[in-house]
C-alpha cells in the first residue's frame, strides 16, 4: 500500500522556484495495478520517485505499508528500497557487466549469501524469459529484453511495490507489447502492487486497474481506468483520450463534417443496436465515421464517431436525448 | 658515419643497461604509487562533488585546490620544490629513488583528474538504478561506478603512463638518471647524435607499445 499525503515538491533553479508535484494526495491499495497518467511534464515522474525516496518531497509524508517514510535515511532508507522495485524509461542497465551481473547486484544488495546468488539469478532470468542469456552483455539485446532484465533486477528482492517509470515509452510497438505480457504474466502471479508511471494510453488501456490523471503537477481525475476511458470529466483526461482516437480519424473528415458528436456506450449497452433504432424512430439520417470496440478491464468499451444531419432541430434534440440514456455523448468538433 | 656508430654503440654498451635500470626504477615507483593514490584522489574528488554535507564540501575543496595547486606547478620546479620532503623520505636528493617521489607527486594529481573525469561521465540513471536497488555507498563504488568508469579510467591511466614516461626523462636532468638522462649528457652536451636519435626512438617504441597496451585493455572492458 503506497499513501501520498499532502505532496509537494518544489525545485529551485537560479532562484526561481518551480512546483513539480502540487498537494498531491492519493491511494493505492495493496495488489493494484495503479497508473498515473499525464502528459510530459505533469510531474509524475517526480511524484512516483518519492516512494522510495530518489526524490524528496518539499512537503508532505509518503506512506509505504502504513509507515510513514518521508525522513528515512541509510540503513532505513536501504532496506525501504529492497522492498521495492523500480524500472525505469532507459532500463538502466550495467552496460560494462553481464545481463547476470546486473541481476545479482540487486542480490548482493540485500546481502545475498555469494552461494545462493547464482540460483536466485537463474530463477529471476528464467520469470522473464532471458535465461539463456545470462552471460551476455546489455548492448547485445533488443529494448524489450532490457526492460526485462530491469524487471528481473527490480524483483530481485521479491518486493511487495513495483514502481514503472515510463518503462515502455522507450520502446517500439513489439518490443511494448513484449514487456508488458512480461508484467502481466508476473502481476498474476505475485501478489505485487505496481505504481505505473506514462504517457501512451494505449500501455494505460491494456494495463491498469485504477488511474490518476495528473497535469501541472495537481491529480485532475482518478477513478477505475474504465470509467476514466469511457467518460473523462477533467479536461486533461478528455485531451490525452482524444490524442488517442485522432490518430484513428484523418484531419480531413474533421475539417468537413458538422454535427460530429462521440458515443461512448455504457458497458450494459455495449451490444445495443441504438443507431438503427433512432435512424427509424426519428427518422434521422446518421453516418457513421468512425467506431471501434476496445476492452478495459475485461470489459467492453464501444465508441462510435456519427455524424446527425437533420433539418428538424427537434427530432434531433430528441435524438440524442434518446442516446444519452444509453450512452455518453460529446461534440466532437475536434474537442470532446 | 662509421665512427658515429661506433661511438655511439660503445655509449651504448656502457650506459644503456644503468639507464634502463634507472628509468624502470623511477617508472616502477612513481607509477605504482600513483595509480594507487590517484585512482583514491579521484573517487575522493567526485564523491565529494556532489555531497551536501559541509564536511564533503569542504573536502573537496581542499582536495581540488591542492590538486591545481600541484598541477599548475611546472614538473622541473616541482623537482627543486620537493627537494626537503624528497630528502626527508627517501634520505637522498639524488639518484632514481630521489626523482620517483617528484614524479609519483605529479602523476597522481594528474591521473586523480582523469579518474573524476571517468566517474562524472557514468550514466546518472545506472547509479539511479543502483540506489533504487537499496545497493549500499560500497557497493555503488565497487560494482557500478568502478566497472562503469573502468575504460575510461584505463585510458587515463595509459595517459598517465606514457606522461611519466616523459617526465622521468625531465627527471633524468636533475641527477635521477635514466635514459632521459642519456639522451641529455651525450646527445645534448656532447653532440652524440647517435644517442639522441637512438633514445629517441626507444621511447617511441615504448610510448607506442604501452598505447596499445591500454586500449587493448580498455576495448576489452567496455561493451
Amino acid at each position: 500500500m503506497i499513501k501520498f499525503d499532502s505532496v509537494n515538491v518544489v525545485f529551485e533553479r537560479k532562484n526561481e522556484q518551480f512546483t513539480a508535484v502540487d498537494n498531491v494526495s492519493l491511494q493505492i491499495d495493496q495488489g493494484n495495478f495503479y497508473g498515473i497518467v499525464g502528459p510530459s511534464g505533469a510531474g509524475k515522474s517526480t511524484l512516483v520517485r518519492t516512494v522510495n525516496l530518489l526524490q524528496r518531497p518539499t512537503s508532505g509524508n509518503v506512506f509505504v505499508n502504513g509507515q510513514n517514510v518521508t525522513s528515512y535515511k541509510d540503513k532505513e532508507l536501504r532496506d525501504l528500497r529492497l522492498g521495492i522495485g523500480m524500472i525505469f524509461q532507459h532500463f538502466n542497465l550495467i552496460k560494462n557487466a553481464s545481463i547476470f551481473s546486473n541481476v545479482a547486484l540487486a542480490l548482493r544488495a540485500s546481502n545475498t549469501p555469494e552461494n545462493e546468488i547464482k540460483n536466485r539469478v537463474y530463477e529471476l532470468l528464467e520469470l522473464v524469459g532471458l535465461k539463456d542469456k545470462a552471460d551476455v552483455f546489455p548492448n547485445l539485446l533488443s529494448g524489450g529484453q532490457k526492460q526485462r532484465v530491469a524487471i528481473a533486477r527490480a524483483l530481485a528482492n521479491k518486493p511487495k511495490i513495483l514502481l514503472c517509470d515510463e518503462a515502455t515509452s522507450a520502446l517500439d510497438p513489439d518490443n511494448t507489447k513484449e514487456v508488458i505480457a512480461t508484467l502481466k504474466s508476473i502481476k498474476e502471479n505475485y501478489p505485487l502492487t505496481v505504481l505505473f508511471i506514462t504517457h501512451q494510453m494505449e500501455v494505460a488501456k491494456t494495463l491498469f486497474d485504477e488511474v490518476a490523471v495528473m497535469e501541472k503537477g495537481r491529480v485532475v481525475e482518478q477513478g477505475s481506468c474504465y470509467d476514466i476511458f469511457a467518460h473523462p470529466q477533467s479536461q486533461a483526461a478528455k485531451n490525452l483520450i482524444k490524442c488517442s482516437i485522432k490518430g484513428v480519424i484523418p484531419e480531413e473528415i474533421l475539417a468537413h463534417e458538422k454535427d460530429l458528436y462521440l458515443i461512448t456506450y455504457k458497458e450494459e449497452c455495449a451490444y445495443e443496436s441504438v443507431i438503427s433504432y433512432i435512424s427509424r424512430q426519428f427518422n434521422l439520417d446518421i453516418s457513421i465515421i468512425a467506431g471501434n470496440i476496445e476492452y478495459i478491464q475485461k470489459k467492453p468499451l464501444g465508441r462510435l464517431l456519427i455524424s446527425l444531419k437533420s433539418s428538424d432541430e427537434q427530432s434531433k434534440a430528441k435524438a440524442l436525448a434518446f442516446i444519452k440514456e444509453k450512452a455518453f455523448v460529446h461534440e466532437f468538433n475536434g474537442e470532446i | 658515419m662509421n665512427e658515429l656508430i661506433s661511438s655511439t654503440v660503445t655509449i651504448l654498451q656502457n650506459e644503456l643497461y644503468k639507464a634502463i635500470y634507472e628509468t624502470l626504477i623511477m617508472l616502477a615507483i612513481s607509477f605504482s604509487l600513483s595509480l594507487t593514490c590517484g585512482t583514491v584522489l579521484g573517487f575522493v574528488l567526485y564523491l565529494t562533488t556532489n555531497g551536501h554535507s559541509v564536511k564533503s564540501k569542504i573536502v573537496n575543496k581542499v582536495t581540488s585546490a591542492l590538486v591545481n595547486f600541484i598541477r599548475s606547478i611546472p614538473f622541473i620546479i616541482l623537482v627543486v620544490f620537493t627537494l626537503p620532503f624528497t630528502f626527508f623520505l627517501v634520505g637522498t636528493k639524488i639518484g632514481p629513488i630521489a626523482a620517483s617521489v617528484p614524479l609519483a607527486i605529479t602523476a597522481t594529481v594528474f591521473l586523480a583528474r582523469l579518474v573524476e573525469i571517468a566517474l562524472a561521465e557514468v550514466d546518472k540513471g545506472v547509479l539511479e538504478a543502483a540506489y533504487a536497488c537499496g545497493a549500499s555507498e560500497s557497493l555503488i563504488i565497487r560494482r557500478v561506478l568502478l566497472v562503469e568508469a573502468a575504460p575510461a579510467i584505463l585510458r587515463g591511466i595509459t595517459v598517465t603512463f606514457i606522461s611519466l614516461i616523459g617526465f622521468s626523462a625531465m627527471a633524468g636532468m636533475v641527477g635521477g638518471g635514466g635514459i632521459g638522462n642519456l639522451a641529455v649528457q651525450y646527445g645534448y652536451y656532447r653532440y652524440e647524435t647517435g644517442i639522441m636519435i637512438f633514445t629517441i626512438v626507444f621511447l617511441v617504441i615504448i610510448v607506442q607499445i604501452a598505447q596499445h597496451v591500454g586500449d587493448f585493455l580498455a576495448k576489452k572492458l567496455s561493451h
